[in-house]
């Protein structure tokens, strides 16, 4: 069955369980979605569900994505996400909403995490940098040595080094749903999210139970 | 802030009146022991206090046994809280009264505020 939904994150507070402690949560407005294709393995050779979420002026879009939305009489869309989905059971059209989750589940939550730039490898990969003091000069946090000498002479491909970091597609996997907010639309998961407030996010069921 | 966050974070406690450093309280805090809930008074003089939306909080001393100085700190808007009822407030100069740490006895005393 479909479990997934595209949202938007909103931010991050606290709120009081029923023992009274204090739980950080995220808070991401998910839905309403409408199911825009159901791909199938007879007809594209795998399972799964696009949905499509945000609506917008019909000028924001092309008119590519206009007529795919047309032919099924759906509003609008911004974003179109797809989600593997063995047995689906919805129909193009259908809308999905934050129902689909209830409190204790266990989610992915899919995000691009904030961009940080051209980043050294102390803080990309948590080099340790060299010594402060000894009468060394200007290796706080120099990355040391990156690969071996003569033999093989170069450097291994794929080697950690200084680069660019973040916007990268993240995963934060197994979190708890703690509440849900069905007229708000509003799923609140423990712990943080990847990305910047109101960034596109995708919920799934956990894959890793 | 969002609209949104605030629609889903608790509620401010209407059993806590304003509180102030150096006013004199008793926390009447819920304990669970089993499936029983009694009722456990702290009393004591506020520390400071911290405003910041439900993350509020205060910080409460009060000397126990043995002249030993005894700091609880609650959330405002905890649900553990049933009810904060302020027996006295104090003159004080500051918003945060640390200096209070270091004292007992008689100059732990803060002068009454009457208004």
């Amino acid at each position: 069955m479909l479990k997934g939904l595209i949202g938007k994150k909103i931010g991050m507070t606290q709120i009081f369980d029923e023992n009274g402690a204090a739980v950080p949560v995220t808070i991401i407005e998910a839905g309403p979605c409408f199911v825009t294709q159901v791909r199938t393995p007879g007809k594209e050779g795998y399972s799964a569900v696009q949905l499509g979420f945000d609506e917008v002026k019909p000028k924001r879009l092309s008119g590519g994505e206009l007529g795919h939305l047309k032919k099924s009489n759906i509003p609008p869309l911004r974003f179109l996400r797809e989600f593997a989905v063995k047995d689906p059971q919805v129909s193009v059209g259908d809308q999905v909403k934050v129902d689909l989750f209830t409190a204790g589940d266990s989610v992915d939550v899919i995000g691009t995490s904030k961009g940080k730039g051209f980043q050294g490898g102390v803080k990309r990969y948590h080099f340790r940098g060299g010594p402060a003091t000894h009468g060394q000069s200007d290796r706080e946090r120099a990355p040391g040595s990156r690969s071996s000498g003569t033999t093989p002479g170069r450097v291994y491909k794929g080697a950690r080094g200084a680069g660019h970091m973040g916007n990268d597609r993240v995963t934060a996997q197994n979190l708890k749903v703690v509440l849900v907010d069905v007229e708000r639309n509003l799923i609140g998961v423990r712990g943080a999210v990847p990305g910047s407030r109101n960034g596109l996010v995708m919920v799934r069921e956990a894959r890793k139970q | 802030m969002s609209d949104l966050l605030k629609a889903v974070e608790a509620p401010v406690n209407p059993n806590i009146p304003e509180l102030r450093a150096g006013d004199t309280v008793s926390v009447h805090v819920k304990i669970k022991e089993g499936n029983r809930e009694r009722i456990q008074e702290f009393k004591g003089t506020v520390l400071y206090v911290k405003n910041n939306g439900t993350n509020s909080s205060f910080t409460v001393r009060r000397m126990a046994s043995n002249g030993v100085g005894v700091e609880r700190s609650f959330l405002l808007r905890s649900p553990r809280i049933d009810k904060v009822v302020v027996e006295r407030h104090n003159i004080v100069r500051r918003a945060r009264l640390f200096f209070l740490r270091g004292r007992t006895g008689k100059s732990a005393r803060l002068k009454q505020k009457f208004s």
